[in-house]
């Protein structure tokens, strides 16, 4: 195994951030871990056919209009979370209020486990609950209430109670300068508890309908929106109530030498990949976005593998028990014969989500190039 | 101290706390906005309205008077202030009697049985009948419950019946549950009560919820989450009490304070007037209860579902009672506390005898009823088991159903 160390010294040298002769430069290492923001390309979806009239919306927009048509069209549906009334931190809420009452839509104290809880219970009592929780790096309080409860209600109650009609949302995933507290992507935690639907979405287009298809869908679902995306993310998006299938991966380009497998931010630090693959190696990879952490699926990922035989999966979240280690062992078992080269997991480091460490801890484009090179050429 | 006087003037009112309830009518005006008023000398901080103090004060616990316990009937059975008897007919008192009778039939019978190791797990009731009975008796059959497990005697007073009980204890395939979840995690959508889950308390923010969802509905229904006094040491306490207050829930919470938690007593549970105390701390209208007493349960748990139904705000009600039996089947007791102790609880204060006494009293009840009912339940109890016993187990595919509403391509 390649010593997280020494996987940063590769990097120098594929980035061009080491001098010349090797010895790192002070100036522009300075330079690098002094960036504010995270170094990706978003690559936005074609606009959708056959879905009416579009709207250019960034994802927290796109959010926005999920939560609007879902308060427009179930009445019984409530929003609410910490600071939810005003819009929400991140402005997702905007409006909501103003336009459906502080009946539907309210602030709740500051309480992660209570939220949840609270949510539960609303679903149980067939209310449609969308519960915000500020940032995915607070869920942790309400860990009981959705991995014992929420994920447990239908199952324990020989499917007499459910709280399918709730869906918790979350801000997830590294931001630039989000530190330990303010980055992490918590969803292989909850990939552990069978009950649960974990989803994310990678731009404005797929975060409405996946957001519609989570609040309709009949089970809990744990919605994580990668937050560097709520603004820098634009696409034309269907004004009116859509859903998108969940438990379905998307394959987003078609290729036969490497599999890369992503969700959220990372899907698009993998199709920029798949272009430098094509351009400076001359293959075609296949860039897949899961979309759905669980139940997730097997098959298209599978099917995939079988066709190029080599695979890398990335994620933000850390190396030990990421969910990339769950994808890698599937594969192992239902592709062994098809493989070319051992699969590959890029992923942040076992430590702490760090501060101004964030470019090295993240699976960048560099890295996640660095290792189709070494896939090709095992 | 003004808060001292509102809390000596709450305690004058014992049944509901009418003062505080004022009080907190008008902290819970729902304003969004904090005009300070330069004018008039009050604290115009935004987290309080209260007013100033020139000289320095520590207010300590025992400032506060305690809650008093609210009782109708003294040990004997005997109404001590007519005008808080319920007017209850025969009939019904007498159902409530029966009822008890046939919980500790069913407790005792499932326990032996335990002990002989035809079901795996058993927890009984002995000695907080009146807190199960009496409440559930003053609740509308629609109200939704959410237990935490030693409530099996507010779902015997819905009408589970015998069968039920003892098949879910045996998981077999009359088990509404499928067999999935340990004996006494009952649940009913028929009789509107909430499948019991193992962790402590985190049915007490979902009480919310539903309570909350309710209100929306405006169907005139409220909700009631039972929990113990150790229970409401955890964190998702505190989240119930302050969200059904923030949110104005129609939801009561039902403490029964029953002395330990497992073990655990309550002088290491909590410093402050147990948990009664919480509630004005919360702005929760609040009332204790001598939880060995029927009639003074069903009072409150009637003026708590009245008020709250009304006004759409949460009542919290502290049963006082003693817990009588082991935690559970995995528990003996004697290895914390004397057998003397349990001994003498169970002959000064058994709620099942201060009823009868009660219904005595009134010539409602008397020994040949007495003898008949409880050979009845016996034999109820003791068939239900011997057919249970012989009841197929759930079908095996059942291990992998309602995980999800549909199953997944990695269960199927």
């Amino acid at each position: 195994m390649v010593s997280p160390v020494l996987r940063l010294c590769m990097r120098y040298r594929v980035t061009g951030l080491s001098s010349g002769t090797g010895q790192k430069s002070p100036a522009l290492f300075h330079k690098f871990i002094t960036k504010r923001y995270v170094e990706f390309n978003f690559s936005p979806e074609k606009p959708c056919e056959g879905k009416g009239e579009t709207s250019r919306m960034n994802l927290c927009q796109a959010i926005n209009s999920a939560l609007h048509t879902t308060l427009v069209n179930d009445p019984t549906a409530v929003v609410f979370g910490e600071d939810v009334a005003f819009g929400g931190v991140f402005r997702c809420t905007l409006d909501l209020q103003k336009r459906f009452g502080k009946d539907r839509v309210f602030n709740s104290p500051l309480c992660e486990q209570g939220i949840v809880g609270f949510g539960i219970g609303c679903a149980v009592a067939g209310t449609t609950a969308v519960a915000e929780v500020q940032f995915a790096d607070y869920i942790f309080p309400a860990f009981d209430q959705l991995v014992n409860e929420a994920a447990k209600y239908r199952y324990r109650s020989g499917n007499q109670f459910d709280c399918g009609k709730l869906t918790v949302r979350a801000a997830w995933g590294a931001v630039g300068h989000g530190s330990l507290y303010h980055s992490q992507s918590p969803e292989s935690f909850f990939a552990h508890a069978a009950g649960l639907k974990i989803v994310i979405p990678r731009g404005p287009i797929k975060a409405k309908g996946l957001l519609l298809a989570c609040i309709q869908d009949k089970d809990p679902c744990i919605f994580f929106e990668p937050k560097v995306l709520y603004r820098a993310a634009v696409e034309d998006v269907p004004v009116k109530e859509y859903t998108l299938p969940l438990g379905k991966a998307d394959v987003l380009v078609e290729g036969d030498a490497v599999t890369l497998i992503g969700w959220g931010t990372e899907v698009h630090i993998l199709k920029e990949v798949a272009d430098m693959a094509k351009e400076q190696l001359k293959v075609q990879c296949e860039v897949i976005d899961l979309v759905t952490i669980n139940p997730w699926d097997v098959e298209t990922v599978c099917n995939s593998v079988k066709k190029t035989g080599r695979v890398i999966v990335a994620h933000e979240a850390p190396l030990t028990g990421g969910f990339a280690s769950e994808i890698t062992a599937v594969i192992q078992e239902e592709c062994f014969l098809h493989l070319e080269a051992p699969v590959q997991r890029v992923t942040g480091f076992d430590t702490p989500f760090p501060h101004v460490f964030e470019p090295f801890y993240l699976p960048d484009k560099w890295r996640c190039f660095d290792a189709v090179k070494k896939t090709l050429t095992y | 101290m003004a808060l001292q006087r509102c809390t000596k003037h709450l305690f004058n009112n014992v049944r509901v706390c009418t003062s505080l309830i004022q009080s907190m009518k008008m902290c819970s005006g729902g304003s969004t906005s904090v005009n300070p008023k330069p004018d008039a000398d009050t604290p115009i901080f935004p987290g309080v309205q209260s007013q100033w103090a020139e000289s320095l004060e520590l207010i300590h616990p025992h400032s506060y008077n305690k809650f008093p316990v609210y009782r109708v009937m003294d040990r004997n059975g005997c109404i001590l202030n007519p005008s808080e008897e319920p007017q209850l007919e025969s009939e019904f008192v007498e159902r409530m009697y029966r009822t008890m009778i046939l919980l500790n039939t069913m407790d005792t019978v499932l326990y032996e049985s335990q002990r002989q190791g035809r079901i795996s797990f058993y927890m009984t009731t002995f000695g907080e009948e009146a807190t199960l009975i009496g409440s559930a008796a003053a609740l509308a059959y629609n109200d939704l419950v959410y237990a935490q497990y030693r409530e099996t005697g507010v779902l015997l007073w819905r009408g589970f019946s015998v069968d039920q009980f003892v098949s879910q204890c045996f998981g077999n395939c009359e088990d509404e549950g499928k067999g999935r979840q340990m004996p006494v995690h009952y649940g009913s959508k028929n009789h509107h009560f909430v499948t019991i889950s193992s962790p402590l308390t985190t049915q007490l923010p979902q009480a919310v919820g539903s309570a909350y969802a309710y209100k929306l509905a405006n169907n005139g229904r409220c909700v009631i989450a039972y929990f113990g006094e150790g229970a409401a040491s955890e964190g998702d306490a505190h989240a119930a009490f302050n969200f059904a207050a923030t949110l104005n829930c129609p939801v009561i919470f039902f403490c029964r304070n029953n002395g330990y938690a497992i073990s655990t007593p309550t002088h290491e549970q909590y410093r402050g007037d147990g948990i009664a105390g919480h509630g004005p701390g919360y702005g929760i209208t609040t009332v204790r209860v001598d939880g060995n007493d029927t009639l003074a349960v069903y009072q409150v748990t009637k003026a708590s579902r009245e008020y709250a139904v009304k006004e759409n705000r949460p009542v919290l009600i502290e049963a006082m009672t003693y817990r009588l039996g082991h935690h559970s089947t995995s528990d003996d007791s004697s290895a914390y506390r004397s057998l003397a102790e349990v001994k003498e609880w169970g002959s000064l204060d058994s709620p099942i005898s201060r009823l009868r006494q009660y219904l005595a009293l009134k010539g409602w009840w008397d020994d040949a009823k007495e003898r008949s009912w409880k050979e009845e339940t016996r034999k109820m109890v003791v068939n239900s088991l011997t057919r249970a016993e012989k009841v197929l187990k759930p079908d095996w595919k059942e291990m992998f159903h309602d995980v999800y509403y549909d199953m997944p391509a990695q269960l199927s």
